[in-house]
């Protein structure tokens, strides 16, 4: 599209679209701005609101009551075990299904990928899924709760079987002769040569166990609070803030400190990774939609 | 046998192949397989203590009571109202982007406005429902100030604790969350097109709104009609992550869908039974929705999902 002279119309509506983006982009990042600014506040100044574009008057009073808080600490910590050991196991389970359906010689190939496919379009819903989570595995009250039945997800199974599939052959073969089980060959061989698709799973699990509360409301107690579930109780009560701060032994005032020292705190991983969350969501959601 | 004979064999030979294959079949069969299993449950008046198996059959029962009970209707008109304001608003919303993003004559600047509007995806509903508390405090948000200067509410209003407000706030957040993530598949589409399209185009006379109107919208067709027969079979959804978490005391008739109701009748009041048969009535009104959304769309457009 070359062209040399753009008309006044053009030229106008080149401008109009770069405000609008503009304003696209400040409404976006407003909020987690606003978030900051105000966390960074003392917390009684706040109090009286217009703080819109910078601190006030600076303090950090607020991160040090949250890391006083040993609830949310510890929350923290649950938080943090959680997105490792939920990561690290979820690809690794869900890698080692995908490699097994991408060799064509497998028994079973056909059955077992049809009975992971059926589950894309049809579930029991919630309310089986908590009686066979709470009632028959007992895993209720257990920090396995967290990590077991996130193991698998079939939509990363498939982006990483396109993946296994444009694997050369040639090297996987000669190990084989050369007399390494398929064992040996997934862990020694085709692991390290995927390292593009497994930072991508690892992405799509490590931002939703992030990000989970649903799991830590159901089946959680208090031991296994995590910090976005600990942000749920803080901002639901939000209407009877009094009540909540009295409960954890705050003034009304601290209350609302803890909620935006722990919204700041909740969100910075996501914010300091996003260059790489970005980048390798985007990568999956293009094999995705090809195979799709 | 020297088949079956054979196909042991064969499976040996595959055993660690088999080992890294089954656990997850396995899986999929536990988590899976056994929840759709206990679907039966609508059909019971299902006790914990007596569990799938001893509990007494009711037959259609639940579905019964269901088809009577005020608060279900309720919830089905609020998930209706819900999911088609999200669609009105929240479908064209990425596509617009997506054309105003291709039209950017810099494009580093595009690529920067791309990674910001990426980043609400990536944040849970708990925070952005906490972004939500603060920006509309009635004393101190933000928002709530600027709309008081433009004379737009009264001051001291607490939007969310307004019902009337609350269907506004999901549409305008849903949209904010997930507007930038959503564009990323038509620009894909967009930058598959061919180029010597807009090239024979400009030599036509054609200026660059013909352009768009009548190359790159006719070009995004098809994604288009896919993500629509998508949407519609998701209506009825209506995303329980944010309703959820938005309700309180004051808006909960106006966050009651389905998959609240379903949540709150089973897993609050321990009303399994009637809990799944609220569930369920929303999967299968999903499914009927695409299936006849994609039915239309063969028919009409030659375009279909399935």
């Amino acid at each position: 599209m070359n062209i040399t002279s753009r008309s006044w119309s053009s030229r106008g509506f080149d401008l109009l679209n770069v405000i609008l983006l503009t304003a696209l982009c400040i409404v976006t990042l407003y909020p987690f701005y606003n978030i900051v600014i105000t966390s960074l506040n003392d917390p009684t100044d706040a109090a009286r609101g217009g703080i819109t574009l910078w601190p006030r008057v600076f303090s950090i009073d607020n991160y040090r009551i949250v890391f006083k808080d040993n609830q949310i600490v510890h929350a923290f910590f649950i938080t943090v075990a959680r997105t490792i050991v939920g990561t690290a196991t979820a690809v690794l389970f869900t890698g080692a299904f995908a490699y097994g359906i991408s060799k064509s010689e497998l028994v079973g190939r056909r059955i077992f990928l049809m009975l992971a496919i059926v589950t894309m379009y049809f579930g029991g819903g919630i309310i089986p899924y908590y009686l066979l989570i709470a009632k028959y595995l007992h895993l209720k009250g257990d920090f396995l709760v967290y990590i077991i039945p996130n193991l698998f997800n079939v939509f990363n199974a498939i982006i990483m079987l396109t993946f296994f599939r444009t694997l050369p052959k040639d090297t996987e073969e000669s190990a084989k002769i050369d007399g390494a089980n398929d064992l040996r060959i997934f862990f020694r061989l085709v692991l390290p040569v995927s390292k593009p698709v497994l930072a991508t799973i690892a992405l799509y699990n490590a931002v939703s166990h992030w990000n989970a509360w649903y799991d830590a409301m159901l089946f959680g107690n208090d031991n296994l609070l995590t910090l976005q579930q600990i942000l749920m109780q803080i901002i639901s009560s939000n209407s009877n803030v009094s009540q909540l701060a009295s409960q954890l032994g705050y003034g009304a005032v601290n209350s609302t400190s803890l909620k935006l020292a722990t919204m700041v705190i909740t969100t910075l991983p996501i914010v300091f990774t996003y260059p790489f969350i970005q980048k390798y969501f985007v990568q999956g959601v293009m094999i995705g939609s090809v195979k799709g | 046998m020297p088949a079956k004979r054979s196909l042991t064999k064969q499976i040996w030979l595959q055993r660690y192949l088999m080992i890294l294959t089954l656990p997850a079949v396995i899986w999929i069969l536990l988590f899976s397989y056994v929840p759709m299993y206990g679907l039966i449950i609508v059909f019971q008046d299902y006790t914990p203590f007596q569990g799938f198996i001893h509990s007494p059959w009711v037959g259609f029962d639940n579905f019964r009571e269901l088809f009577a009970d005020p608060t279900f209707r309720e919830s089905l008109s609020n998930t209706f109202k819900m999911s088609i304001a999200k669609l009105v608003f929240g479908f064209p919303a990425p596509i617009i982007l997506a054309l105003l993003l291709n039209e950017l004559v810099f494009k580093r600047f595009k690529r920067i406005v791309q990674s910001l509007t990426y980043l609400p995806y990536f944040v849970s509903w708990v925070l952005v429902v906490g972004f939500m508390y603060t920006l509309l405090d009635p004393d101190t948000g933000v928002i709530t100030k600027l709309l008081v200067r433009l004379g737009l509410i009264e001051n001291g209003t607490m939007l969310m604790g307004d019902a009337h407000a609350f269907l506004a706030l999901a549409v305008i957040t849903e949209v904010w969350k997930n507007i930038g993530w959503n564009s990323i598949i038509y620009l894909a589409a967009i930058a598959g097109i061919d180029p010597q399209l807009y090239e024979a185009a400009v030599v036509d006379g054609a200026n660059r709104f013909q352009r768009v109107w009548h190359i790159t919208l006719p070009s995004l067709k098809p994604t288009i009609i896919i993500l629509l027969i998508l949407s519609i079979g998701g209506l009825v959804s209506a995303n329980f992550d944010q309703l959820f978490l938005m309700q309180n005391s004051m808006t909960q008739d106006a966050a009651n869908v389905l998959a609240v109701y379903s949540y709150k009748m089973g897993l609050v009041s321990g009303r399994f039974s009637y809990g799944t048969a609220v569930g369920l009535f929303q999967s299968l009104v999903a499914f009927i929705l695409m299936y006849v959304a994609n039915y239309t769309s063969r028919k009409i457009s030659k375009e279909s999902l399935f």
